[in-house]
């Protein structure tokens, strides 16, 4: 009878976590890989020059998902944290902690590629857009949530306390958007339009599909190598750390 | 001893009604607060400096300076607001009363709501009684400078209730300060877009209702949800 029991939380553990991270780690590195030679070759090779922005816009290939990587990542972050919160499990908080680095790289290259395709585009580095302020405010609130971990010692405080701030900020995150979106209207109307969706070449949007799924298995690779060495660093007093470094 | 009263029930004489907590809660801080004036006057202070220091920076052109009244005094608001978060716990914490409020019988985060009414009472209403004074230094029209008034009157209070939030997280860590500024300011954004932008809504002839509206929506919420948040973290922060 016992067998046939499923141990729905059998990797929720450090212990049983750390060597299938382990493993799972290459794969998705190869994956990675994979998408970002076919989705740069997209980009690059087989997409069609822009007819109004000639060869810069190919930077969308690498901004756009950065974009949106950013923004989910918060999502999920918060997610994790908000179950670690709740279920009071340890590994779930490990997560939200070691996406958190991820997410601000994203937002911060977001706004980086946003401000070299502004230059050429709209001839300025920054404009006082709503998606580019909303952008540098999501990166504030990852930097603000990293740092209450920082500063935290004893680290199931600094978990529970990134989480409620996690929380808010999520709460937060679309009356953020909004707000910046009715400022923004107000103050200079419509002057730059970006969504150019309907006009968009079928080979575009594939590339910056394929530049998006790079991103996730990046993101995930990369997050599973930092919660592990965050499993090890806070379960080092335990048994299993000393045989899994050995 | 199946006769004899639970000793954890509150004794009818002594116990207070939710109300009653809520003005003993406010009456203490106010109180308080009375006693250490410095502690008050200083982020007075720091909002009139704050606001007198833009025209030495900007030059003294009215034109200009009308234009700008709102949104510097709103950011002087916010940074006042900043500068009294710290407080407003840490002493609190510091001499081991928060945790006999945890202890006590009366919900935590109703007390909670007496801190932070408190809080407003001693930081936020000075700031928007000394505003008038500052908005005529910047040339303000008397419609216009209304209705900053009324946008600050709803918004310090948003401002408290926010901040509760990053104090309570932020209770005894290290580089507290800095570190509450760091989580504070990005969510009070829209309390400054909304506070600021009915000036200019009401300027440009659209009318600030909806803005102030806004505000006052995300009064409500935040009334709601904030006390709730500040209220875990403060659980977490006495673990």
């Amino acid at each position: 009878m016992d067998n046939k029991i499923i141990h729905w939380f059998k990797f929720g553990s450090p212990q049983t976590f750390y060597p299938l991270a382990g493993k799972m780690v290459p794969w998705f590195w190869a994956l990675a890989a994979i998408f970002l030679v076919v989705g740069l070759w997209l980009g690059f090779f087989v997409a069609p020059t822009d007819a109004v922005q000639g060869e810069a816009y190919r930077i969308i290939f690498i901004h756009v998902p950065a974009s949106w990587m950013s923004m989910f990542l918060y999502v999920v972050m918060a997610c994790w944290a908000g179950i670690g919160l709740a279920l009071n499990t340890r590994l779930s908080s490990m997560m939200a902690s070691a996406i958190a680095p991820t997410g601000a790289m994203f937002a911060f290259l977001s706004l980086w590629t946003g401000a070299l395709w502004g230059k050429p585009m709209w001839g300025t580095w920054w404009v006082w857009d709503a998606r580019l302020t909303s952008e540098l405010i999501l990166l504030f609130l990852y930097l603000g949530f990293m740092a209450l971990q920082a500063a935290i010692d004893e680290p199931r405080r600094a978990d529970k306390a990134g989480a409620i701030l996690a929380l808010v900020g999520v709460v937060n995150v679309p009356v953020i958007y909004f707000s910046v979106k009715w400022w923004n209207t107000l103050h200079q109307g419509a002057s730059i339009s970006m969504s150019k969706g309907s006009t968009m070449a079928v080979t575009m949007l594939w590339g910056m599909l394929v530049m998006a799924l790079c991103f996730w298995m990046y993101s995930i690779a990369v997050a599973l190598m930092r919660v592990r060495a965050i499993m090890l660093e806070r379960e080092r007093h335990t048994d299993w750390v000393k045989y899994a470094v050995e | 001893m199946n006769g004899v009263a639970p000793v954890y029930a509150p004794s009818p004489r002594g116990a207070l009604g939710a109300l009653g907590v809520l003005a003993t809660v406010i009456r203490r801080d106010l109180l308080l607060a009375l006693r250490r004036k410095s502690e008050v006057l200083t982020s007075l202070f720091f909002f009139v400096i704050v606001v007198s220091l833009f025209p030495l920076g900007i030059g003294p052109e009215m034109a200009l300076l009308r234009t700008i009244a709102p949104g510097v005094l709103w950011v002087a608001a916010l940074l006042a607001a900043m500068l009294s978060l710290n407080r407003l716990f840490a002493s609190d914490y510091a001499d081991g009363t928060l945790e006999q409020m945890v202890l006590s019988p009366a919900p935590l985060g109703l007390l909670v709501i007496g801190k932070i009414m408190a809080h407003w009472l001693v930081s936020g209403l000075p700031l928007v009684l000394i505003a008038p004074v500052l908005g005529l230094q910047y040339d303000l029209a008397p419609r216009p400078l209304a209705v900053l008034i009324l946008s600050l009157l709803i918004g310090t209070p948003l401002l408290s209730l926010i901040g509760a939030i990053g104090a309570s997280l932020t209770l005894g860590v290290r580089g507290g300060g800095v570190l509450l500024s760091l989580l504070t300011l990005p969510l009070y954004i829209p309390a400054l877009i909304f506070g600021a932008g009915a000036v200019e809504a009401d300027i440009s002839g659209l009318g600030a209702a909806g803005h102030l509206s806004l505000l006052a929506g995300l009064l409500a919420l935040a009334g709601f949800f904030a006390p709730w948040a500040t209220t875990a973290g403060l659980r977490i922060a006495l673990e």
